[in-house]
């Protein structure tokens, strides 16, 4: 699971109503090298929740990223490749992800996350 | 400029749709909004021929739709055409010259491809027919290996009836200049026979090819399909260059495959193609996207399974949705690992949450591409496709799959920002379709209808339909 797709997910169990940001436990982190496009990168930075990524990308164990960050550090080539190494080639591929309201687990297996609910949740 | 298409005699619907959504992928449409060409029949042929005049702004576009494309054989510049080679002459000669000399230039290469559509013309008549092209003033050499130039010399003479074909009124002979032929070759490459990993209905390298074309895939863009099943749409969007992203309510699907090196990562890096961006195990009907998430996709491409040979599955069990039975509270010792229960999921519902997931997702501008189930037993009424206030249908694309029942690609563009009073509107939909579960599901029910057998004794006219092979098959090609 790329930390894109963390910075998309929240908990939808039943009666949570703050399912985001869901906290990463961390078993295995892989990099997996994505070819770089700058274009997709601006597409994607207005979208993307900044304080979750920068939470999250520590939490896999790298820390480049800015504290706060705005649309004009597009135009630093280093800003964006930084962005780009914890959007999409972080990748963790054993874990969970922890509902931050009930604690609920759902589980990261071979880089899959399984966000399927109980019958209970639904 | 007008230029001479020939498609491949396949999919006969699909041919002019996927020639359009290139054409504006490449920028024939910057300034209008209209997406559609202006396209020419030549003189008494039947629609479904496949040689067509279209109108297209540059060449360089031209080339570049022909070669992303899957069922243009080629683009060409149309030098003459004629009922005989009497006639072609005539029209090749009072062609310009300024349009002719720089392709025919001593210091050129060139080859000729003698072609007939509809059926196989022999070595000598091939030859035959170079020979009678001796007035045009060819200067530079023949290379058949890797010309400067290519020519085409094709026709459709009458190939009589019977063969499916569409019919002919009268020969046609066409003579051009090649601007761009289709590269079929990745259909081979791709074919499922030599991929590891397969489901049950794994799409066809044509097909899914077809899908990324209808949804203008390029690189960098963000495809997404819900229904990910093997992973056989979003290879054809990943070999475009775009980034990838699928989901599935199967695990077995998504994660374990067949064993380590048969799964849908796999099939990816079968082909050294970069890996999506994300896998999940999400239900299409309770997707767990955070709120205020909105526009991340520029295309979502889907097979949703409507029942017929995969059924949807949706959260909750059978019973439950019943209301029968309360929610099963799950020990808290059995959490991990549980395999919770899931409950047939009825096209009218999975459609709409399709729709509703694609209005809120999609970039404006952004596609949606999807096959959409209908039975053909009322051949005479035109099927209604599902609407959203969001979306613009652009293309609905026939693909007949047995006597009972076709599947329809169709594509949609949002041209609507997903505002709250549709956000509104879909939650409460998506109550009823929880309190008439049962209900929805019996709406739903193709694959009975698909399935039943025929009355071949009670009606007697049924055997005349399965007797006799029709002329022209149209369509079934």
């Amino acid at each position: 699971m790329r930390l894109l797709t963390h910075n998309m997910l929240s908990s939808n169990i039943k009666g949570v109503t703050n399912g985001f940001p869901l906290l990463i436990e961390v078993e295995k982190v892989v990099e997996k090298q994505v070819d770089f496009n700058e274009d997709f990168l601006r597409n994607m930075f207005p979208k993307i929740e900044w304080k979750a990524l920068v939470e999250a990308s520590r939490t896999m164990g790298y820390t480049e990223l800015p504290e706060n960050a705005e649309s004009s550090m597009l135009d630093s080539d280093e800003f964006l490749r930084k962005f780009h190494h914890a959007l999409i080639e972080l990748h963790l591929e054993e874990g969970a992800l922890v509902c931050p309201e009930t604690g609920r687990k759902f589980p990261v297996n071979k880089g899959i996350p399984n966000m399927l609910l109980h019958e209970d949740e639904v | 400029m007008w230029y001479l298409c020939v498609f491949y005699h396949r999919l006969l619907e699909y041919r002019k749709p996927e020639f359009e959504s290139l054409a504006g992928l490449f920028g024939a449409f910057d300034g209008t909004t209209t997406g559609l060409l202006e396209w020419k029949l030549p003189e008494d042929h039947h629609p479904d021929s496949p040689f067509h005049f279209v109108n297209i702004p540059s060449e360089e576009i031209a080339r570049n739709i022909a070669s992303r494309s899957i069922l243009v054989k080629g683009i060409y510049e149309l030098w003459g055409d004629g009922q005989s080679f009497e006639e072609l002459e005539e029209a090749v000669k009072s062609y310009p010259d300024e349009r002719k000399l720089p392709y025919l230039s001593r210091d050129s290469t060139f080859k000729i491809n003698v072609e007939s559509f509809g059926k196989v013309i022999s070595f000598e008549e091939q030859n035959n027919r170079l020979q009678k092209l001796a007035f045009v003033p060819f200067k530079g050499r023949v290379n058949l290996k890797k010309p400067d130039h290519n020519f085409f010399l094709m026709d459709n003479d009458d190939y009589g009836s019977e063969n499916g074909l569409p019919p002919i009124v009268h020969r046609r002979i066409f003579f051009g200049r090649e601007i761009g032929t289709a590269d079929r070759k990745i259909l081979q490459t791709y074919q499922l026979k030599s991929r590891k990993y397969l489901g049950p209905t794994a799409m066809d390298a044509e097909m899914a090819f077809l899908m990324a074309n209808q949804a203008q895939v390029r690189t960098g863009k963000l495809v997404y399909d819900p229904f990910v099943g093997t992973g056989s749409i979003l290879i054809a969007a990943a070999h475009f260059g775009a980034m990838t992203m699928g989901a599935d309510i199967d695990i077995r699907v998504v994660r374990d495959g067949r064993g380590p090196d048969c799964n849908v990562w796999s099939n990816f890096k079968q082909y050294g193609l970069p890996m999506p961006l994300s896998l999940l195990r999400a239900d299409n009907n309770l997707p767990p996207w955070r709120s205020g998430l909105k526009e991340m996709f520029d295309a979502i491409i889907c097979d949703p399974p409507y029942g017929v040979r995969a059924g949807g599955r949706k959260s909750g069990g059978r019973k439950l949705l019943k209301g029968v039975v309360a929610p099963y509270t799950v020990p808290d010792d059995k959490r991990t690992g549980h395999i919770p229960s899931t409950a047939p999921y009825s096209l009218v519902e999975c459609v709409h949450d399709l729709l509703d997931l694609a209005a809120r997702m999609l970039v404006t501008g952004g596609r949606l591409v999807y096959f959409y189930p209908v039975l053909r037993d009322n051949e005479s009424v035109d099927p209604n496709f599902p609407e959203h206030p969001c979306f613009k249908l652009v293309a609905s694309c026939e693909q007949i799959l047995s006597y009972r029942y076709s599947r329809v690609l169709l594509t949609m563009i949002k041209i609507a920002p997903y505002t709250e009073d549709i956000a509104e509107a879909a939650r409460i939909k998506h109550l009823e379709f929880k309190e008439n579960h049962l209900k929805w599901l019996e709406d739903g029910n193709l694959r009975s209808a698909v399935f039943e057998p025929a009355d071949i004794h009670i009606n007697g006219s049924s055997d005349a339909k399965f007797g006799t092979k029709p002329k022209y098959r149209g369509k079934y090609v």
